[in-house]
């Protein structure tokens, strides 16, 4: 600024400013304006205007709601009568002989009542569905002559989906469905069913209050072994899925750093004069770094299989490439003066290198690592996916019989508790680790003496 | 050393308590390596265990797929040139994916960094909300959120982008703000004192200074997308990750696709890598005009 020559004709000046103006108002105009082609480009190139046609907003309402809500199955099997309750018309999840929830009647005739006046009776060859402001519905199963459905009076109206061989209701209380073989109440609830202890436990619909006078007077085994055990939610397999991920991060990242270190010695410029070898392993870095953690994931589960072992290693090699280009430019920046105090001392060569050259690359060492174990931890999630080990695996499976949207849920909020809590751990240990790396901007934000961002 | 009374202790006594001192920073070193050391020892010992195939086995075999496809590569190499065309929409696809959720990730970065720094943000009682959104969308694995977008809105680019793009803007919403904390506040005050809107403080006041270093991260930004693209073609997002899985479940006869695959992602992500280092240097060094 200062540097402008004063002695310049005004006009010229002024010439020179607009010449500056208008680069400025190029950049400043042309710079969103190129943004926003590009963005339109992507656009058309990916096809977003047909994505609305093909997206399946049937399959984004399910997932929704069943994220959040459970529905309990009410099953008369028509030709030997007999009626199950099931959660999620599971297995795991039925009730046994003779328990039913309170609102499932059982015996000659099972009356369902999905409250507000919905009642549905299982007769012996009638179903019969009261809907209030509507009137009843009737419907008679048969192996020959299909379902015969007897209606109130009038059109049929559009939550009511009849054909020869199937009924189907659908409410705001439930749904039921009439077929041939079967006919199958749906109703649904809020929350996430039998998440601390399935039917079969005697501890299912116990208080916690209740649970901890249990648990004082010498259960407290048994509960815990029927909550780990939880065929529904399988606590027991999702811990160490997500121990496996960790173990993922924690190994990959921490071999990747004893690796990695002696290699960048030989990749550094100060330690070693051999040019040729230099170079050599320096090419071996990019290589591991560029082939890339898909890659190795893809070779390395070929050799091994799938597994947590896999995934430490595909994250060992490509951190490998990484930290030996980060390590190496740090031991480049060693001050000199430090070595030669050292060696001026008498120190020997692996002295020099303990006493002259460890400390000062420490820091540079251990925030880095610590940095990506946090990012491995969501890698190490990532390659399970890929290669079958951890909470990604289960997470895919999971996804994958597209109808156990709760527990894709459950393990969406442990990942993102798992992540938050290994970056909060590694930011807490470098703190504890290098003393002298306390951040200081926020806080020099915060001193009183700042002058208050507020116009007087 | 309080106790003046009792006199200077002697040249022994200092010695003896340097000795001492550096004896239990010995030990407490020792106790900590081997500690490190058997806590690594058990940790790839239970993953050993929990892997289908063992290490020792699965050692030997390391090199063996890599060499059946590079020698099937190589006796088909004549189409190798074909396959490299053939390949060349996915691998743009794959680009274009990382750089438009870069692009919309920075967006929304910028807007969460500037939210949730002190001096800037509009609402500062809102500072910790954004603050804790960032981290959440920054906690979130890419894959988690395209696995349940794609099946919503069935396979293609989109549900890639935008997974990538969530997790960018968390990724850059905090080294965004870690930028702002470091800028002056005196361009915005002036701002203020004319009169200026809160969109015209930021952006004539703030951007111009972080401008830079906003690009530089993003650049980098951009690297790792392009490696997270290519991840998420794997479980069926489109682009090369895609046609990789692809010729790979269709095993041996289509090695030398898979091998064309392999070289355009090496290729493509040792470029990006040599050219955003270029850029991100000049960036940050200023420019050598």
């Amino acid at each position: 600024m200062s540097t402008f020559a004063t002695n310049l004709p005004t006009e010229a000046l002024k010439a020179e400013a607009d010449k500056i103006f208008v680069r400025k108002r190029i950049v400043n105009f042309g710079l969103p304006i190129l943004v926003l082609l590009y963005l339109a480009y992507v656009f058309f190139a990916f096809d977003v205007p047909s994505l609305y046609e093909k997206a399946s907003w049937k399959n984004g309402k399910t997932l929704v709601s069943d994220s959040y809500s459970y529905k309990t199955h009410v099953t008369r099997d028509n030709r030997s009568g007999e009626v199950s309750v099931a959660i999620e018309g599971e297995r795991k999840g039925e009730y046994p002989e003779g328990m039913s929830p309170e609102w499932v009647e059982m015996g000659e005739t099972t009356v369902i009542d999905l409250e507000d006046g919905y009642i549905v009776t299982f007769g012996l060859d009638v179903i019969e569905f009261d809907v209030p402001n509507y009137g009843v519905i009737r419907a008679t199963p048969d192996r020959r002559k299909g379902v015969q459905a007897e209606l109130p009076a009038g059109d049929v109206p559009e939550w009511i989906n009849l054909s020869k061989n199937r009924l189907a209701v659908t409410t705001e209380a439930g749904r039921l469905t009439v077929t041939r073989n079967r006919a199958e109440v749906f109703r649904y609830f809020t929350g996430w069913e039998l998440f601390w202890f399935t039917l079969d436990s005697p501890y299912y619909g116990k208080g916690p209050g209740e649970l901890m006078g249990l648990a004082f007077a010498g259960e407290a085994g048994a509960i815990w072994n029927d909550f780990w055990t939880n065929k529904m939610w399988r606590h027991q397999d999702v811990a160490w899925a997500i121990f496996e991920t960790i173990l993922m991060a924690f190994l990959g990242t921490l071999g990747a750093g004893i690796v990695a270190l002696p290699l960048a010695f030989m990749a550094a410029r100060n330690f070693n004069p051999l040019g040729p070898l230099r170079f050599g392993v320096r090419r071996v870095f990019d290589f591991v770094r560029g082939v890339d953690a898909l890659i190795w994931t893809v070779v390395l589960s070929r050799a091994f299989g799938p597994g947590p072992l896999t995934g430490a290693l595909a994250i060992l090699v490509t951190d490998t490439g990484t930290f030996g280009k980060i390590f190496s430019e740090a031991l480049e920046n060693v001050d000199k003066k430090q070595i030669e105090g050292v060696q001026s001392t008498g120190a020997n060569a692996p002295q020099r290198y303990r006493f002259g050259v460890i400390p000062q690359i420490t820091p540079v060492l251990i925030s880095q690592l610590l940095y990506f174990l946090e990012s491995n931890t969501r890698s190490a999630t990532i390659i399970g996916a890929i290669t079958g080990g951890g909470i990604g695996l289960l997470l895919t499976q999971a996804i994958i019989t597209q109808k156990d949207w709760e527990e894709v849920a459950y393990y969406i909020v442990l990942i993102i508790l798992m992540v938050m809590f290994m970056d909060w751990f590694s930011g807490w240990l470098r703190r504890k680790l290098i003393s002298g790396d306390v951040k200081t901007p926020r806080k020099r934000k915060g001193d009183p003496k700042a002058k208050p961002f507020v116009l007087p | 050393m309080t106790d003046l009374s009792a006199g200077s202790p002697s040249v022994a006594d200092i010695r003896d308590d340097y000795s001492a001192l550096v004896q239990r920073k010995r030990v407490y070193g020792g106790i900590l390596l081997i500690l490190f050391i058997s806590l690594m020892a058990a940790g790839f010992r239970t993953a050993d265990t929990r892997n289908a195939g063992s290490f020792v086995d699965g050692w030997r075999r390391i090199l063996d797929y890599p060499t059946e496809v590079l020698s099937e590569a190589w006796e088909k190499v004549a189409l190798l040139p074909g396959h490299l065309a053939h390949f060349m929409p996915a691998l743009i696809e794959t680009l274009n994916i990382a750089a438009a959720s870069t692009l919309i990730g920075a967006v929304l970065g910028t807007f969460l960094s500037l939210l949730a720094t002190r001096g800037m943000a509009p609402w500062p009682a809102l500072i910790p909300v954004f603050r804790r959104i960032s981290d959440i969308c920054r906690a979130i694995p890419e894959i988690v959120i395209a696995l349940v977008l794609i099946f919503v809105l069935g396979g293609g680019p989109v549900p890639a982008m935008i997974a990538i793009a969530i997790h960018t803007a968390g990724a850059l919403g905090k080294l965004f703000s870690e930028v702002n904390e470091n800028a002056s506040l005196k361009p915005v005050e002036g701002l203020q004192s004319v009169g200026a809107s809160w969109a015209q403080r930021m952006y004539l006041g703030v951007i111009p200074q972080v401008g830079p270093n906003y690009v530089s991260y993003a650049l980098l930004r951009f690297e790792i997308n392009i490696r997270a693209s290519a991840i998420l073609g794997f479980v069926g997002a489109g682009g090369i990750g895609y046609e990789l899985r692809n010729s790979m479940s269709w095993g041996q006869g289509r090695y030398d696709e898979a091998a064309a695959i392999f070289i355009l992602l090496f290729v493509t992500i040792v470029l990006v890598d040599q050219l955003s280092g270029v850029l991100r240097n000049r960036l940050t060094h200023g420019a050598a005009s």
